[in-house]
């Protein structure tokens, strides 16, 4: 290495040594930032465990709300969340997956797609009350699907719209432009090259959008108010499966419900001290059930990852 | 196959370059008329006139940005998938005469019925074997047997069918660069194509996957016509039958391969094949 006329050596190495140090202070105030926040998160679900221990077990799971605190249980809480995170999904999943499919692969650049495109990232930012007011008024009265888990489901469908768009669209981005020529090459049609290939190769990437928007869902509280969940529900919604033909039914979807975070709620507003070991406990359940879907969705990424590399 | 960097104006390729060669052109596949290609306003072929003789090969070579790639994808009406792009002129492929460039042909029925090889081998991320039936897919071939024959052939036809006869339901992905771009070539010959577009086929290989792929191009002659684009002018003089030379979007001359290559009739070919720029 050769030091140039005004540079010494020993100036190089001197400097050298303060910037190496500078680019440790980044390391240590990165790390600090990052351990405070998984500390936060840590502490506050060690806290509801904490809080809630005396209340885990079977009965909490298997029994309906009660007015006794030590009896009362999350059964058609639980029953209800999943019931509603089914029905968002099983609705937001294709019409954002179409919707980013022609926003991605078939619209032309225009103004219109312009605005539509605004506004789908602008949806992301409506507050979800928002969301409640509107499901009210279309759902549950224009619409008469009542308070039902069909309008709750729509209404967090169209909470996590943006979200499963945005997710899709990005993973139909990542499909390199020389597998969509190779189909096309052979003679593939718009919808084939996108059939055959685009969407079974960003599967991983929509499947990880759509959990990513499901654990948003789960604990909205606000919109599912809105439209009237009760917080007091001593019954299950009928079952979707049953012994007589056609084995399949839908009257679930127009019961009463309740949901995790308004029982949360519920007993959080309780006077009585002995719910709020209750309420510790449903959070700490519905907690573990966000870091179960975006482990799910880590995993799902990882292994279409694996599969696929470009 | 020498593959080790020939000047490509020495006598000794020249002569081998004879030897191998016929000189004579076999009645066109297509022509290209008066063809003109515009990317928006920017005019990027003017006015390409060349016919493509039957089950020989044509090279086009000159610099960076003359248009030969651009050229090349007429053939399968490729620009299309870009907007504001916009073709004047014709491309007539015999024996029906169509124009592929015309505005009243589907391209799709131009791509399937002209393949074309890529410069990066770009497979599916499915098996091998998936790979190469997808035109036959697309084609409605269903049955099992008929797709496995076919498979086969087409694999054995790009000399690749007993490096991946026991790989057939492994990913494609799996594969290295050379063996990939050969599963590519199958998969464009599995359906038969009128013409098989070879754009910069080699230029990701490693120099022994190269001489793979020229040999079989080398091969491939005697049943397909092909037109293949190469950077690399001694690619031209090793594969090619007949060559062509583009500069600045317009076709500067094009012969017989040892001619181009040893006497030029152009003052610009000659200083692009003696290195003089490009």
């Amino acid at each position: 290495m050769a030091a140039t006329a005004d540079i010494t050596l020993a100036q190089i190495r001197k400097g050298l040594y303060w910037r190496k140090q500078l680019d440790k202070v980044f390391v240590i105030v990165g790390l600090l930032v990052l351990f405070s926040c998984l500390g936060l998160l840590a502490t506050l679900f060690i806290d509801l465990v904490h809080k809630g221990s005396s209340r885990f077990g079977w009965d909490f799971f298997m029994n309906f709300p009660s007015r006794k605190a030590e009896r009362a249980g999350i059964l058609s809480a639980w029953v209800g969340t999943s019931l509603i995170m089914f029905v968002t999904a099983l609705v937001a999943l294709p019409v954002g997956v179409a919707a980013a499919i022609y926003l991605e692969e078939y619209a032309t650049k225009n103004w219109f797609t312009n605005i539509v495109e605004i506004n789908v990232t602008n949806l992301a930012g409506v507050p979800s009350i928002v969301y409640g007011l509107l499901a009210l008024g279309l759902f549950v009265y224009t619409l008469g699907f009542g308070q039902s888990v069909l309008s709750a489901g729509l209404t967090l469908a169209l909470l996590i719209l943006p979200i499963v768009i945005v997710a899709t669209r990005e993973s139909l981005r990542a499909v390199p432009k020389a597998i969509r020529e190779a189909a096309y090459g052979l003679g593939a049609t718009r919808w084939e090259v996108t059939k055959d290939h685009v969407l079974p190769y960003s599967t991983g990437g929509i499947l990880t959008g759509l959990i990513l928007g499901l654990s948003r869902a789960i604990g909205e509280t606000a919109p599912i108010i809105t439209i009237g969940a009760l917080s007091f529900i001593a019954f299950l919604p009928p079952s979707p499966v049953s012994g007589d033909f056609p084995f399949l039914n839908f009257e679930w979807l127009k019961s009463e419900f309740t949901a995790m975070p308004i029982q949360m709620f519920n007993w959080v507003s309780r006077p009585d001290q002995a719910f709020q070991a209750n309420s510790a406990a449903a959070g700490a359940i519905l907690l573990g059930m966000t870091l179960l879907m975006n482990a799910v969705a880590i995993w799902i990424r990882y292994r279409f990852r694996k599969k696929i590399n470009w | 196959m020498n593959i080790a960097a020939t000047k490509p104006e020495s006598a000794s390729l020249a002569i081998s370059v004879e030897q191998r060669r016929s000189q004579h052109a076999n009645p066109p596949k297509a022509t290209a008329e008066s063809l003109d290609f515009w990317y928006g306003q920017n005019q990027a072929l003017k006015n390409i006139n060349l016919a493509i003789p039957e089950n020989q090969v044509t090279a086009l070579i000159g610099p960076s940005g003359c248009g030969k790639s651009t050229f090349l994808r007429c053939f399968n009406r490729m620009h299309d998938l870009q907007p504001d792009t916009r073709y004047g002129g014709a491309i007539h492929l015999r024996p029906d005469n169509i124009n592929l460039v015309g505005s009243d042909v589907d391209p799709i029925e131009v791509r399937m019925r002209i393949g074309m090889v890529f410069q990066k081998p770009n497979p599916f991320p499915k098996t091998v074997f998936e790979n190469v039936a997808y035109g036959l897919r697309l084609r409605g071939v269903k049955n099992r047997t008929d797709l496995a024959e076919r498979v086969e052939k087409a694999l054995r036809g790009a000399a690749i069918w007993d490096e991946v006869k026991d790989r057939l339901n492994d990913s494609a992905l799996a594969l290295s660069g050379g063996q990939m771009q050969r599963v590519c070539i199958a998969r464009a010959l599995a359906t038969d194509p009128e013409i098989l577009l070879f754009d910069e086929p080699t230029s990701a290989l490693d120099p022994i996957a190269t001489a793979k792929i020229e040999e079989l191009i080398t091969e491939l002659r005697t049943r397909v016509t092909v037109l293949i684009v190469t950077h690399n002018m001694q690619q031209a003089a090793r594969v090619s039958d007949f060559t062509a030379f583009m500069y600045l979007g317009e076709l500067v001359e094009v012969d017989v391969t040892s001619k181009i290559f040893t006497n030029p009739a152009r003052k610009a070919t000659e200083d692009y094949i003696t290195g003089r720029y490009g």
